[in-house]
């Protein structure tokens, strides 16, 4: 489902010819793409396809071997990291504090307005209790992925990354989740997802971005069935 | 500026109430360094008088072995769950990350100085012939020292194989000037043979020095991957 | 440039050779050491030359700082590795000249201590460069020269107000020293420095070599993709939901 027809808006994130190596093990080589805002795009594809890290260049984690990104308009990405949301696999949350003191601390480093009521509501968004005093460690692995969520999206980002968010949730909370981005999306936000589930994101993402070793080989509107998808060039 | 200071007392206020939560390494680091005074003593049994004159050396190579593990500690905290990559991400100035662990570290080896000290006093008969008042200053500044370099290397240890053992091996040689001086600093204030000042001054001016260098330098460290 | 470097290689031959001549049989006997003060020629000038070595490797490391010059990086490994020889020589030849003339092994000689430090430092600075993941290599290296320097002035005035209170020998002597011995050290500097500039060149040009090296193969397993990559099984992506 995509938003109404837009003119033509300069896109949200430009990669240029992106190659990251680590040593001799190239993980992406040349990745050329343009993401228009307020899409959500779905990135797929096999481990060491490289998903995880475009993501993590995108998140200004890892710095680009070559090649150029550019988010919002800037290559500095440093200036625009205030409206970048991340998650990843880890929880990237302290295991001994409750939900709200992690929302906290971390609101505190994107200096969000209105720490204590921002960090419920995205609680609340992510259907998950702020009265919770349980530490975030003694969580189910599918609290701890809603509540990393949740920190990704307590500074109102413009672009969510968001790495395997659905990986160990149930599928009636995945689905709850989707519906959320879909929300989120259609309010002007930018959603890359990397996922290996890519029929829970069917009919909300926009686009369905396909990697294999290091490089984008297919961008399709529609999920489709296994036995058609392109093969690589 | 104010932002870096808010934000450095949030990390702190939060590493401290970590570290409040999870007493496990408190309670085993402070029997650590009780272990460490018994087996200095068992090794070096001096007579009172020499005590004073070496005591300067055993109490900081002590806090130095103390200092040592409790550092390692400091980063482990963000690497599990990579909580680091949050606060990278994070438009957070990498300064008041530093300047909190610097002085969370700071606050948990003088509570280990604070086990340790009475225990060398007891163990040796210490007493200071010279200005005793001199004693928290040469404290302070000496365990400064220590805990800027230690914490910095440490981050830069993170990025290494074998991290445990690099800390200790960047930390001692830059540390050389910094021990000298706490270790003739204290000696001089127990015997009261010589006047500490000098030493004092040293202190102070490698304090402020590596204060200043690893300010500017630990963005560097943090954005290294 | 090619050549420039044998017509370095025999300068610092003809230089070595002369000096050797120069400080073992040429050069007068001290009066009161005898024939073994003849090491002072090695002790000295080696470290002068590291201390310079250490000089360039600073300088090389602010150089990576502000502008990430791969050639800046290479400098700086460079004369560290042959900075750390030479300090190793003046470690030993301090010891082995003390014994015989003094009786003790070591002292807290200003110079002595200063050699010693600095060789902690930059071994610590070579572990750090064979520890770290090649990416960050440069950079953590840099940064850790730049603390060895700042800490140098701090572990001079550490030593020497050391001394001022515990006075020691001093390696060496102080003092005025002859004009002829004054020229057989300054021979044996120049050759000396001949020989690291040559040595720090061939290391130089060696390890421009290893890394366009790897380079190649790193640009190899770009271009194809099944060069060192993971091993993993084909499969085609599933509808349903499967593990990460």
């Amino acid at each position: 489902m995509t938003s109404s027809s837009k003119t033509l808006t300069a896109p949200a994130v430009v990669v240029t010819n992106l190659v990251k190596q680590f040593g001799r093990f190239a993980a992406l080589r040349g990745v050329s793409a343009e993401f228009a805002p307020s899409r959500l795009y779905a990135i797929l594809g096999d481990n060491g396809a490289g998903k995880t890290t475009l993501l993590r260049g995108l998140a200004g984690l890892t710095p680009p071997t070559r090649g150029n990104i550019s988010m919002l308009g800037t290559t500095n990405l440093r200036s625009v990291c205030g409206q970048l949301g991340y998650m990843a696999h880890p929880s990237l949350l302290y295991d001994e504090m409750s939900g709200m003191e992690n929302l906290g601390y971390f609101a505190r480093l994107y200096d969000v307005n209105d720490k204590d009521r921002r960090c419920a509501d995205v609680i609340r968004a992510v259907k998950l209790d702020p009265s919770l005093t349980r530490p975030v460690g003694q969580y189910s692995q599918g609290m701890r992925q809603r509540m990393s969520l949740a920190r990704a999206l307590l500074n109102d980002p413009k672009i969510l990354l968001l790495d395997e968010p659905f990986s160990n949730v149930d599928v009636r909370s995945a689905r709850e989740m989707v519906s959320l981005l879909a929300g989120l999306r259609d309010s002007g936000k930018t959603i890359f997802v990397v996922t290996h589930q890519a029929s829970l994101l069917e009919g909300a993402a926009d686009e369905f971005v396909w990697m294999e070793a290091g490089q984008i080989v297919s961008r399709t509107p529609e999920l489709r069935p296994a036995e058609t998808r392109l093969e690589t060039r | 500026m104010s932002s870096v200071v808010g934000l450095t007392r949030a990390t702190l206020a939060k590493d401290l109430r970590l570290e409040w939560r999870s007493k496990d390494a408190i309670n085993s680091m402070l029997f650590f360094s009780l272990l460490v005074v018994v087996i200095f003593s068992f090794s070096f049994d001096p007579t009172a008088e020499e005590s004073r004159q070496i005591a300067g050396g055993l109490v900081w190579v002590a806090f130095l072995f103390a200092a040592v593990v409790a550092l390692n500690q400091t980063w482990a905290r963000e690497m599990r769950n990579q909580v680091l990559d949050a606060y990278r991400v994070s438009p957070a100035p990498p300064n008041a990350l530093f300047l909190a662990k610097v002085i969370g570290n700071f606050i948990f080896v003088t509570v280990l100085q604070a086990l340790m000290t009475p225990l060398f006093i007891v163990f040796y008969n210490l007493r200071a012939l010279g200005p005793a008042y001199q004693l928290p200053i040469v404290a302070v500044l000496g365990t400064w020292a220590l805990v800027v370099n230690g914490t910095f290397f440490a981050a830069m240890s993170l990025r290494t194989r074998s991290r445990e053992i690099m800390l200790p091996l960047l930390l001692f040689p830059i540390s050389i000037p910094a021990l000298l001086a706490m270790v003739e600093a204290t000696g001089a204030i127990l015997t009261g043979e010589f006047s500490a000042k000098f030493w004092i001054v040293l202190l102070a001016a490698y304090d402020v020095v590596f204060t200043i260098a690893s300010l500017f330098l630990f963005g560097f460290v943090l954005q290294a991957e | 440039m090619k050549r420039v470097f044998p017509i370095l290689a025999v300068l610092t031959g003809v230089l070595l050779s002369y000096a050797l001549y120069e400080a073992l049989i040429a050069a007068p006997t001290e009066q009161t050491m005898g024939d073994v003060q003849r090491i002072f020629y090695y002790h000295v000038p080696s470290a002068w030359t590291a201390f310079i070595l250490f000089f360039v490797n600073f300088f090389a490391s602010i150089v990576y700082l502000i502008w990430r010059a791969n050639k800046a990086d290479i400098v700086a490994l460079v004369t560290a590795e042959v900075g750390v020889v030479f300090c190793t020589v003046v470690l030993v030849t301090g010891p082995i000249w003390a014994r015989p003339v003094w009786g003790i092994w070591w002292t807290w000689d200003l110079r002595l201590t200063l050699t010693l430090v600095l060789w902690l430092i930059y071994v610590s600075y070579l572990v750090l460069r064979r520890f770290s993941s090649s990416g960050q290599t440069p950079l953590l290296a840099a940064v850790l020269a730049v603390f060895g320097a700042l800490d140098v002035p701090l572990v001079y005035f550490s030593i020497w107000f050391f001394r001022t209170q515990h006075p020691q020998p001093v390696i060496g002597g102080g003092g005025s020293i002859d004009p002829r011995m004054l020229h057989v050290l300054l021979i044996n500097w120049l050759a000396f420095s001949c020989f690291a500039a040559l040595v720090c060149w061939s290391r130089y040009r060696l390890e421009v070599l290893r890394r366009d090296v790897d380079e190649t193969l790193a640009l190899e397993a770009l271009l194809d993709p099944q060069a060192g990559q993971p091993r993993r099984a084909q499969t085609k992506t599933s509808s349903t939901g499967s593990a990460g």
